[in-house]
């Protein structure tokens, strides 16, 4: 795959269709991969890099990108069309100065899981067979492919491309995925035991705001936890009260327009699954609302920015469920 | 109003309410003479729709051991259709708090309609008794915003 | 050197909490490792290193510093400040030990940053040395030796025995305290370990990493360098690097408004975020390639020219593995050096 996208990069840029590209760029490591922006072949024949762990979702990028002078060739995976769309859809994006590949997504893998399991001293990781051999300082190690696999791709919710301008490969369709499992397991429990469940998870959050600044939905010039003037404002979860606050609010106001890339849990350094949050919303307006997937279109207008007369009344909440 | 000299629990509630319908509601409440207690501190607003998520936990956060919200009926909002929204945007903020176990009784919505005097003395009667059930917030409290 | 059987560590677990307030690493279920405070049954995490540094211990997040309480036109100011409590940490890494070095540079020079220096006198740092460095260890390129930690005093664990020895007057107490539990012991096979775990070290691909082409007289050289735009092009803005670094020192001061009063507390800054040293005036910084700039600058450059050549990283390699887009130290010292 490496191969075909690094000839397609080459040719567009030849043919002169784009002036730059956006991949990932190998690092120091097996699993170290930054997003980079390309401009000559030479760049990307010595450091483009497409495996196991260019997990990284490129489409916030373009917000930047789209703007600049000349076309931009990105490599899309299918959930990252989903995050493109909906920033198309928000009017972030310049459709026209990007040339979208289509490309296989995941599974992606997580280096902290390999760590997790006491493997360290990382050298090289191949996949064979769907076994993972990962050559370290301390000799070879073995640990089956699935359980290194990131959150977010364990419950893939698509393999489909909803934009693109061509393709590598073939399209995968929408999956039936288990990605509702662990809400639904929380809303079983009593309200005491998911408040000891999330105080154990927020209380972690040393507030560096990676969820939300690699969030593909949060793209407000100026978010309300940096302005000094909201009242709000803080650089440290001060109170058990401002993780509480900052998670709320960092997941409502994606409410309806998250696409669930996943990217959130992925980059947090402390492992809260943030994507949770964002989750029980997605099943309340699928479940209150109608089923509706962020960014599968252009034209659909948000849950929240809608309303039908015979919407069920706020106080529901009351009465549903596991007090 | 009512002054409770008693010493149980009593909670502070805070009880949004639009100008047009609820907080008028509010008045007929008091020219008629209908008692709801002193613990409901009101907050009128333009629309019950002005009430974003943040007014909500603010209020948890100084202190509050309750939140109401209170708008003109689905039909008659002033504006058209702010309460429509304010509905959806409710249901989902108080599904959250519920799904991070902050006890889920602690926030209503309620529609109160202008000529609804009574409707709204008997909701603030019933939603401060079901609050003080629960007993002061400690959930969702800035512990430094507690007053020793 | 004195030693004690690693089976019998939550007894010496156990006398140290005796007398004083005592942090070891633990795992946590997600498989990262945290300092907690001990308590009979945690086990001691094998981990490298824990997610936050244990410069929290003496550099918390978040701390309050005074209190206002207003009444009419009159101020009160309380002074909050208390002695604080005596503590040990166990279990601190050799780079996480150099880390104090470069924070009390930082907060005991004058002006004595009274709250730091408070803790700092009543904690006890006893340090690990590593026997499994990571691929992301570079403490060699700071001069620190990751088989002999500095701290108040020292452990050394050979797969059987915990070795202790004390660096300073305060280690020594530490370990009267603890004597009744420890014996003497050959160290024929802990030296053995130590120098296995050095030829390790030697190997590790971060090895030959050099600060030759850093230092407090190179500001010219890297400030305008035009490597800064591709390096931070796909910085996110976010504040990982600066949370996770043992060394990062700057902060913070705000006041809340609790309603009744005023708390000023000062909180962790970063210079990743778009209001870090922001003025009357504005931001100094206005674009995020010179946000980013700055952290590195700061440690390679403005840090050793204020301190005798010392550099503000100790290779603790936790941005390594912990920045979102994988953009790091490493990465910007190999890109900028002069071969």
């Amino acid at each position: 795959m490496q191969e075909a996208m690094i000839n397609k990069a080459k040719q567009l840029l030849s043919e002169g269709v784009v002036n730059r590209v956006i991949g990932w760029k190998r690092g120091e490591f097996a699993y170290d991969i930054t997003p980079a922006v390309f401009e000559n072949a030479e760049e990307i024949e010595k450091s483009f890099v497409y495996d196991d762990f260019t997990a990284a979702n490129v489409s916030k990028y373009l917000v930047k990108e789209s703007k600049k002078d000349g076309k931009i060739l990105a490599f899309l995976k299918p959930c990252d069309t989903y995050s493109f769309n909906q920033l198309i859809k928000e009017h972030r994006i310049i459709r026209e100065n990007v040339y979208i590949v289509g490309i296989p997504g995941g599974p992606k893998l997580d280096a902290e899981k390999i760590k997790a399991k006491g493997i360290t001293g990382i050298l090289g990781v191949k996949n064979e067979n769907y076994t993972l051999k990962i050559d370290t300082i301390y000799g070879e190690e073995t640990m089956p492919f699935y359980e290194a696999v990131l959150d977010k791709c364990a419950s893939c919710k698509s393999k489909k491309h909803v934009i693109y301008d061509e393709l590598i490969g073939e399209d995968g369709d929408t999956l039936d995925s288990n990605r509702f499992d662990m809400v639904e397991k929380l809303e079983n429990m009593t309200a005491q035991e998911r408040y000891d469940f999330w105080r154990s998870q927020l209380s972690k959050c040393i507030r560096c705001n990676a969820c939300r600044n690699v969030c593909p939905a949060c793209t407000c010039e100026k978010c309300v936890f940096d302005n000094p003037d909201s009242g709000i404002e803080n650089k440290a979860p001060s109170d058990s009260f401002e993780e509480n606050m900052f998670h709320i609010i960092r997941a409502f106001h994606v409410a309806g327009r998250c696409t669930d890339c996943g990217e959130c849990s992925r980059v947090c350094p402390q492992n809260i699954p943030l994507h949770l949050l964002n989750r029980k919303f997605i099943k309340d307006i699928n479940t209150f609302y109608g089923e509706f997937q962020a960014g599968e279109d252009i034209t659909s207008l948000a849950p929240l920015n809608e309303f039908k007369q015979n919407d069920c009344e706020a106080n529901i909440i009351h009465e549903r469920g596991v007090e | 109003m009512q002054v409770n000299e008693n010493k149980e629990f009593q909670p502070l509630i805070v009880a949004f309410c639009c100008n047009w319908c609820s907080y008028a509601g509010a008045d007929l409440a008091g020219t008629n003479r209908l008692n709801y207690p002193d613990n409901i501190k009101i907050i009128r607003v333009p629309c019950s729709c002005r009430v974003n998520p943040m007014f909500i936990l603010r209020a948890f956060q100084r202190g509050a051991d309750g939140v109401i919200l209170c708008g003109c009926h689905p039909g008659d909002c002033h504006y058209t259709s702010g309460n429509y929204f304010t509905r959806r945007r409710m249901t989902l903020l108080f599904s959250m708090l519920d799904f991070l176990g902050i006890e889920r009784n602690r926030t209503r919505v309620e529609w109160v309609s202008a000529a609804e005097g009574a409707k709204f003395a008997a909701t603030m009667n019933e939603f401060t008794e079901a609050v003080k059930k629960l007993g002061p917030n400690r959930r969702l409290e800035d512990l430094r915003c507690r007053k020793q | 050197m004195l030693k004690i059987s690693l089976d019998k560590l939550d007894k010496l677990f156990e006398a140290i909490t005796a007398s004083k307030t005592l942090y070891i690493p633990v795992d946590r279920e997600d498989g990262a490792a945290e300092y907690r405070k001990y308590k009979s049954g945690m086990k001691l995490s094998n981990a490298l290193n824990t997610v936050r540094s244990a410069k929290d211990f003496f550099f918390p997040q978040t701390e309050n510093l005074v209190d206002f309480k207003m009444d009419g036109k009159n101020i009160e100011v309380i002074d909050i400040r208390k002695e604080s409590e005596d503590f040990v940490i166990f279990g601190v890494r050799a780079c996480d030990a150099r880390s104090f070095t470069i924070l009390d540079k930082v907060f005991l020079a004058e002006p004595v940053d009274s709250y730091y220096k408070n803790r700092r006198e009543h904690g006890t740092v006893v340090t690990m040395a590593c026997t499994r460095p990571a691929e992301t260890c570079f403490c060699g390129t700071f001069g620190i030796d990751a088989t002999s930690p500095e701290g108040d005093a020292a452990c050394y664990s050979d797969g059987e025995n915990l070795f202790i020895e004390a660096h300073n007057e305060k280690g020594q107490k530490f370990i009267d305290s603890i004597s009744a539990l420890l014996e003497d012991g050959d160290t024929a096979k802990l030296e053995e370990t130590r120098s296995k775990t050095r030829e390790i070290l030697k190997k590790l691909p971060l090895a030959n990493l050099s600060t030759d082409s850093f230092g407090g007289d190179k500001l010219n050289e890297y400030f305008n360098s035009d490597k800064w735009g591709e390096l931070s092009e796909s910085c996110l803005g976010c504040g990982t690097c600066t949370f996770v670094c043992p060394t990062c020192q700057c902060y913070d001061i705000k006041d809340f408004n609790t309603g009744h009063g005023i708390k000023r507390f000062r909180c962790w800054d970063s210079c990743m975020y778009s209001d870090f040293t922001k003025m009357a005036h504005g931001n100094p910084r206005l674009t995020q390639l010179e946000r980013f700039r700055q952290r590195f600058m700061h440690k390679l450059v403005y840090f050793p020219a204020n301190n005798n050549g010392e550099f503000g990283c100790v290779g603790c390699g936790r941005c390594l593995s912990k920045c979102p887009i994988s953009m790091n130290i490493v990465k910007v010292m190999k890109a900028l050096e002069v071969k």
